[in-house]
């Protein structure tokens, strides 16, 4: 089936069969960003934003992205690099394979939440599996980063 | 001032950015899919194998089986040579010995034609009996490993005839006299679980002909130079045409300590001349790479009365699965890593063997033993106290190590070999421990609290050690390059996994040479451009190539001085890592560097350091936590979690401290949720992350985690290790404080709701 996806502001039009998986797609097509950790929707390692709501790409079809808008952190670098200077000061990313997908969530949960409280944001990240940090210190850097933009 | 500050990993930013940095986002665009077939069968012999509709489809490039790959019997384990574990497998065998064991590999142009020719492949086996129950195995009928000519490098107890991959004994003092002596002698069963790794990057591996035609392998592994080492060895080619790259890796924790998939996509470059890449699915990481070894652990303690611990005797069942890879090593660890916290016994006995199983091998895993062991170790003192009607920390106190203080220990248990004496020169044990007791508010809470009528909480604790690599064994090195404008290259073959070694190291050097972080520039892990490193395992990174580096940079110290000596025709110039002083003359390094090169004296300066440990100073650590148990429904959640840890210097306290709380996590896992499941037919039943629970964000309370710091002499800047210590507390802690809050002891891991309601309705 034809098909255009609109990835971070760039056209592209290609034939896909039915069963291709977004995931895929995307790598293909050089977002190497885009990282692959189960197959099954329970990592959150793919995370992308599809027309601004974050899905995991890993389960989902490229033809139902058809036309859709497609946001990687490619896309996002400026907005992501903020976060990240949280993150980084606190030296939570260690193997850093969780933090694309970690970075989509708060970029799509800044968006739908405009003051989160902690709360919020651990009950948002949920889904976002991180196997080297033990949580504690990203929600540390988090804290600090909402403790200077939630004012 | 480098040392002791917490900059960010010099990696970082790129990898939250995403750039690609993985082997999967490497491998050449071209590189053909390599997929496995899979046995379907626990244990199993193929008696053919029909792969002519697979090849005769155009996109398909090459089928291997055990009919054209190279035959050799070797261990997968990447450890030091001669391995300490035994040689019983081949890159693809006639018999499989696990559901998931490797069966054809196929390589083509796109996935789904690699899928299609999978399923046109027709295998026949005869189907064999398959042991399941590790408690069964040994001297069973059905033999594991029974045709096939397993060996060993040196005397391991490795005995095929046994289903034995690996034994191991060792005595000190007597122990019946010792134990007859004792007032209280107390002698307890606990088990412990296989465990899966969980990283989140699948094991990946790529293989390509680079253009001058040297077999080139990107791979996620902790240990590219045994990568190496073994696959030249086992296609029998030559060293000197393969190199192997480490690029960033999605986690380890042991995982990657092995050969997984390299030899599939090497054979397949051979073989087609053509770029080649395997990248494992979740399911064939669960069911087909590693998982810690499971372990029944009988441990009997001889004391008195007054609390005076006199024997410690330790017997442990180990189930190494399909292969014995790092079989013996990890049960010795069990032992030489925790046996030495009670060093004033009269008697020690430590045995153990290693059963083959037609289950998952088990591998490498943080913690490595040290976390069974410990467990066991853990839970036992607090039976003892329980018993003696002491109080658990006053039992520990008077018992344990301290600084300036040694164990026989040491001397009689290496890993693998023999060990090393040592005397502990840096313990702060008695303070880590006071301080978790203060900051979880012990006294008050110890040993409960009712908040109503079916809920109660308890505080339990445990302490550990660990070591800091492998004496004699590991070593690493490092090169240091001055380049013109006055900055550094850092080459290093130590293997950064994510840990931040990277950071760490080069911190070191900048601390050495006295020059800012941002004046090294790092590169690691790649056999051809960097120097040898045993790789990251054992916690030996920051210990053993930090002081490589160390010595690198003192050497690069030298050279600069001899240079401005030479070059101010003085013999006493100042370098004070900014500045070139000499008399009254003052150049900078940036100045100098470029002078250097382009005009004066024109000479390279390059500085290497290699080290080799003596030692192994264990690193300590006392976990605390508070746990909430809801009566009605076995329900455990653990409310806060301390540690406090004396890992010597913390080079990079922000990463130190990371590396304990990840590792306290995977701990806290291993204790309530985590556990490989086989069926009973042998397969792993949660082999993906829908079934297979690693805690999440939401389970867990807050964790504080403190240093206590003290100098190690024998490290770089007085540091040790602190990458596996974080994990071996908590079954013990969170197992003891359920005893205190419910009176229920649970010698079994995981804690499961189940089996704690279990428990309390038996009472
Ligand atoms: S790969 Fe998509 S959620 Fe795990
Ligand atoms: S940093 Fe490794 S999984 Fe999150």
């Amino acid at each position: 089936m034809e098909v255009t996806l609109i990835i971070n502001g760039d056209r592209f039009s290609f034939s896909a069969t039915p069963d291709e998986i977004l995931l895929d797609t995307l790598r293909k097509l050089g977002y190497k960003s885009v990282k692959r950790g189960c197959d099954s929707t329970s990592c959150g390692v793919c995370q992308i934003l599809v027309d601004g709501k974050l899905v995991p790409s890993c389960g989902f079809l490229t033809v139902r992205a058809n036309h859709k808008l497609i946001t990687t952190i490619e896309g996002v670098q400026e907005q992501v690099r903020e976060i990240a200077n949280y993150i980084t000061a606190e030296g939570v990313e260690q193997c850093g394979f969780c933090s694309p997908g970690h970075m989509m969530s708060l970029i799509a949960l800044f968006k739908e939440i405009e003051h989160p409280t902690m709360e919020q944001v651990k009950h948002y990240l949920a889904g976002n599996m991180c196997r080297c940090s033990g949580y504690e210190g990203q929600h540390r850097a988090l804290a600090n980063y909402l403790e200077v933009n939630n004012r | 001032m480098s040392i002791k500050t917490s900059i960010p990993k010099v990696d970082g930013m790129g990898l939250v950015l995403g750039k690609p940095a993985y082997t999967d986002d490497l491998a050449p665009r071209d590189a053909l899919i390599v997929k496995v077939l899979r046995s379907p069968h626990a244990h199993a012999k193929i008696t053919s194998i029909d792969v002519s509709s697979a090849l005769a489809i155009p996109e398909i490039k090459c089928v291997l089986t055990h009919e054209n790959v190279p035959d050799h019997v070797f261990s997968r384990a990447g450890q030091g040579f001669p391995e300490p574990s035994p040689y019983d497998a081949r890159i693809l065998n006639k018999t499989v010995r696990y559901i998931g064991d490797a069966v054809a590999v196929i390589a083509g142009a796109t996935e789904k034609v690699v899928d299609l020719a999978m399923s046109k492949i027709k295998v026949s086996y005869e189907v064999l009996p398959a042991i399941i129950d590790f408690e069964e195995a040994m001297d069973h009928k059905v033999l594991i490993h029974a045709n096939d000519e397993t060996s060993s490098m040196f005397p391991i107890g490795h005995d095929a005839k046994r289903n034995l991959a690996a034994q191991y004994e060792m005595k000190i003092g007597d122990m019946g006299q010792t134990l007859d002596s004792c007032d209280v002698v107390i002698k307890e069963r606990y088990f412990t679980q296989a465990q899966a790794h969980a990283m989140t990057e699948p094991h990946s591996a790529v293989a390509y002909y680079d253009f001058q035609d040297r077999l080139t392998i990107i791979s996620a592994t902790q240990t590219p130079f045994h990568v190496r080492r073994i696959l030249a060895k086992n296609l029998n080619i030559p060293l000197s045409t393969i190199r192997v790259i480490k690029p960033r890796i999605g986690g380890g924790y042991g995982g990657k300590q092995a050969i997984h998939g390299e030899f599939f996509v090497a054979l397949v470059t051979q073989m087609t001349k053509r770029p080649a890449k395997l990248i494992y699915t979740r399911k064939e990481v669960f069911t087909a790479s590693y998982t810690r070894h499971q372990m029944r652990i009988d441990i009997t303690l001889g004391a008195m009365n007054d609390g005076t611990l006199k024997a410690i005797d330790v017997d442990i069942l180990s189930n190494t699965g399909a292969y014995g890879e790092h079989a013996l090593t990890v049960l010795m660890v069990a032992g030489s890593k925790t046996l030495p916290l009670y060093n004033h016994v009269d008697a020690v006995g430590f045995r153990g063997d290693v059963v083959y199983t037609n289950l998952t091998p088990a591998g490498a895993f943080r913690g490595y033993g040290a976390i069974q062991g410990n467990f066991a170790l853990e839970s036992i003192m607090d039976e003892l106290a329980d018993k003696l009607k002491l109080d658990p920390i006053e039992l520990r106190r008077k018992n344990m190590i301290h600084e300036g203080e040694t164990s026989k220990i040491f001397e009689v248990m290496g890993e693998g070999t023999e060990g090393t004496a040592m005397t502990v020169e840096s313990c702060k044990l008695e303070e880590c421990l006071d301080s978790v007791l203060t900051t979880l508010d012990w006294q008050k809470k110890y040993p409960r609290t009712q908040v109503d009528e079916h809920t109660v909480r308890g505080v339990g604790l445990a302490l550990a050690m660990q070591g800091s690599g492998i004496p004699y064994i590991d070593m690493a090195s490092a090169i240091l390059k001055l380049n013109d404008d006055g900055f550094f290259n850092l080459l290093i073959g130590a293997t950064d996994l994510g840990t931040g070694s990277d950071t760490i190291l080069s911190q070191i050097a900048a601390e050495t040479l006295g020059v800012p972080d941002d004046k090294i520039i790092v590169y690691s892990s790649d056999t051809d451009l960097t120097p040898f490193d045993t790789g990251a395992y054992a916690s030996s990174t920051t210990y053993i190539s930090g002081h490589s580096v160390r010595i690198a940079a003192e050497r690069m110290r030298e050279a600069i001085v001899e240079k401005a000596n030479r070059f101010f025709k003085v013999t006493d110039a100042q370098f004070d890592g900014e500045n070139i002083t000499a008399a009254d003359t003052v150049i900078s390094l940036k100045e100098f560097a470029t002078t250097l090169y382009y005009s004066q004296q024109q000479e390279q300066l390059v500085a290497h350091g290699s080290y080799v440990g003596t030692k192994s100073p264990p690193p300590y650590m006392v976990g605390a936590c508070e746990v909430e148990v809801d009566k009605r429904t076995g329900r455990i959640k653990v409310l806060e979690y301390h540690g406090a840890v004396d890992c010597g210097t913390p080079i990079n306290p922000n990463l130190a401290r990371i590396q304990v709380e990840g590792a306290l996590l995977q701990g806290i896992g291993m204790t309530l949720y985590e556990e490989v499941n086989y069926l009973e037919n042998g397969s792993v039943f949660n082999n993906s992350f829908m079934r297979y629970k690693v805690p999440t964000r939401m389970d867990v309370g807050p964790m504080h985690v403190s240093f206590e710091e003290s100098y190690e002499p024998s490290g770089p800047y007085g540091a040790k290790s602190v990458g596996e210590i974080g994990i071996d507390t908590p079954p013990a802690a969170i197992a003891n404080a359920i005893f205190n809050a419910t009176g229920v002891r649970i010698r079994s891991l995981p804690i499961t709701s189940e089996s704690l309601w279990n428990a309390l309705n038996q009472k």
